[in-house]
């Protein structure tokens, strides 16, 4: 049957949702570059193969369980089991869109990804592949669909009112907070705070930082799950609170080190996207750039305090996720603005009692991300090493986890005919 | 007067230079080689390609020094560099000529102390 004569579908939005899911999905490599930018060359492959990773696991989590528990029904804390292996996932549209199911399925799915990817950054540098994966696998469904139950499934969040766009709670913070969690469980890399652990290709950062925001139009435009308003004003604030937020980085930068730096402008741009994500269908364009000139101090400040902190929480992703989405969740209950979001008004507007539910939503959010990860990665840790060695650690984890480098030469390479029998996973000792 | 090489692993560079600080050895250069010197061999694959790494990364030190700073130098590179794995590196002493210090003209001796400011 074609699409157009499904009762209740609008072939507009389905072709937006479409790109939109491209969209998202492109964000996970481009956090791939992002992060592998900002790591020592020797551990480029380990950090974007963690966001490869995330494609991996999460999208086969989403697809067995994780949609089922997030999407299926309206119970308090957490989904049914109904859609369980996608069953009864089809053309007909989700309730409440115009949209197939099948096409909300995937563009949700993009978001379990990118999130569960974002919480790599935390751990970056030491963490081994292989409990990576189950740790990704476990988190996709523990944390991420629970929380994305309770801020858009029908969870008790969004049923007490409490306004998320496109993922303050699910994405934002439970990532940010999640990855406080997994860097206080893995521990420091051996040479922080001892040794200047810098980035290795600041064009990477960049080219990472102009990706995420391309995507990001799809993830907040499409957050409305239509081409009706509520998509085109978050689309467009989508556009606007970023470039305030490089206007208030740069203003920051000049007055601490007078310098503009570009690592600090590829920050700004994940900040400001981040900033707007769950505000974006429900504020004007004007308290949009206010979010983003005023929303970037709290990031800058925790970006300058966290490395003089014992934490190692690798790549800041509390600083430029879980602080920037906590105060975008929490801009909403001052500056929504019916007339702009036809939902709800901000305290500003005379509804002090959105601001109540913003709040609730900013605590109860990051207290589960962190407590449900804290646990987690303790239990995984009682069962297999979390970390590699000290002396792989040195040699780079993507020689030792991957058996590949970003930088090959291939000088004083000897190509291998691998004889039968022969396990090649354990090096050789020279023969002279 | 002689000429201190030292080839170490580059994941040990920092720490060597930490040493040779201590050690108040000042003037150094340091160059990133290839370099082979028994260790096990690393195997990659990239796709269907198997090789063995023949060649390491290694980081190769350059210090000048007067007579009196021989022993202390090759003691900071030791204390800096050692892991105790086959792969640690080499220190190799040579005699050095002459050297000069272009700024000032300064020759041998005074070309290699450290200037005190």
């Amino acid at each position: 049957m074609p699409l157009a004569t499904t009762p209740g579908i609008d072939t507009g939005d389905t072709a937006w949702m479409l790109v939109a899911t491209a969209l998202v999905l492109m964000m996970t490599p481009a956090l791939g570059l992002f992060y592998a930018g900002l790591v020592r060359s020797k551990n480029t492959l380990n950090t974007f193969m963690m966001c490869v990773a995330a494609i991996a696991v999460a999208m086969v989590t989403w697809a067995l369980v994780g949609y089922s528990l997030a999407f299926d029904g309206t119970g308090s804390l957490i989904g049914g089991l109904g859609h369980v292996g996608l069953h009864g996932v089809g053309f007909a549209p989700r309730a409440g869109t115009q949209i197939p199911q099948l096409v909300f399925m995937a563009f949700q799915a993009t978001f379990c990804i990118i999130t569960t990817a974002l919480v790599s950054g935390a751990v970056v540098e030491r963490m081994r592949f292989g409990p990576f994966l189950v740790f990704a696998a476990l988190w996709s469904v523990l944390v991420y669909a629970v929380l994305a139950h309770w801020g858009f499934g029908g969870g008790w969040l969004a049923a007490n009112g409490t306004l998320d766009f496109a993922g303050g709670v699910p994405v934002e913070m439970a990532s940010g907070f999640s990855a406080l969690a997994a860097a206080l469980v893995v521990g420091t890399r051996k040479d922080y705070g001892r040794q200047a652990l810098l980035p290795h290709n600041a064009m990477y950062v960049l080219l990472g930082a102009g990706l995420l925001w391309f995507g990001w139009f799809g993830f907040n435009g499409g957050s409305g799950f239509s081409t009706g308003s509520p998509s085109v004003l978050a689309f467009t604030n989508t556009l606007l609170t970023p470039a305030c937020s490089l206007v208030t980085w740069f203003a920051l930068d000049l007055i601490r080190g007078r310098k503009v730096t570009a690592i600090g402008a590829a920050t700004a741009i994940v900040v400001g996207c981040v900033l707007i994500t769950p505000a974006g269908g429900y504020i004007s364009p004007g308290w949009a750039m206010a979010l983003g000139f005023f929303g970037a101090l709290p990031c800058y400040a925790m970006i300058l305090w966290r490395p003089r902190t014992r934490v190692d929480e690798t790549l800041d992703v509390l600083a430029a996720h879980g602080v920037a989405g906590f105060t975008g969740i929490l801009f909403i209950g001052f500056f929504a603005e019916t007339a702009w979001n036809g939902v709800s008004n901000g305290l500003l507007y005379g509804n002090a009692a959105q601001l109540g539910d913003q709040a609730l939503a900013a605590l109860a959010g990051p207290a589960y991300a962190f407590a449900m990860t804290f646990v987690l990665l303790k239990a995984l840790g009682a069962l297999m090493p979390l970390r590699a060695t000290e002396h792989e650690e040195a040699v780079g984890m993507d020689v030792v986890q991957h058996g590949e480098e970003a930088y090959v030469t291939g000088e004083g390479a000897v190509l291998v005919m691998p004889a039968d029998g022969e396990d090649l996973a354990v090096p050789v000792a020279d023969p002279a | 007067m002689k000429l201190v090489v030292a080839i170490v692993r580059p994941e040990k560079a920092n720490d060597v230079l930490e040493a040779l600080y201590r050690a108040e050895v000042r003037g150094v250069s340091m160059s990133r080689v290839q370099g082979h010197g028994g260790e096990l061999e690393r195997v990659e694959t990239y796709r269907g390609t198997t090789v063995k790494m023949g060649l390491a990364e290694k980081v190769r030190f350059e210090i000048a020094v007067s007579d009196d700073f021989v022993q202390p130098t090759i003691d900071a590179l030791c204390e800096g560099a050692r892991t105790g794995e086959v792969g640690d590196g080499k220190i190799f002493v040579l005699p050095l000529d002459r050297a000069v210090r272009i700024r000032t003209g300064e020759t041998d001796h005074g070309a290699v102390t450290p200037v005190k400011e």
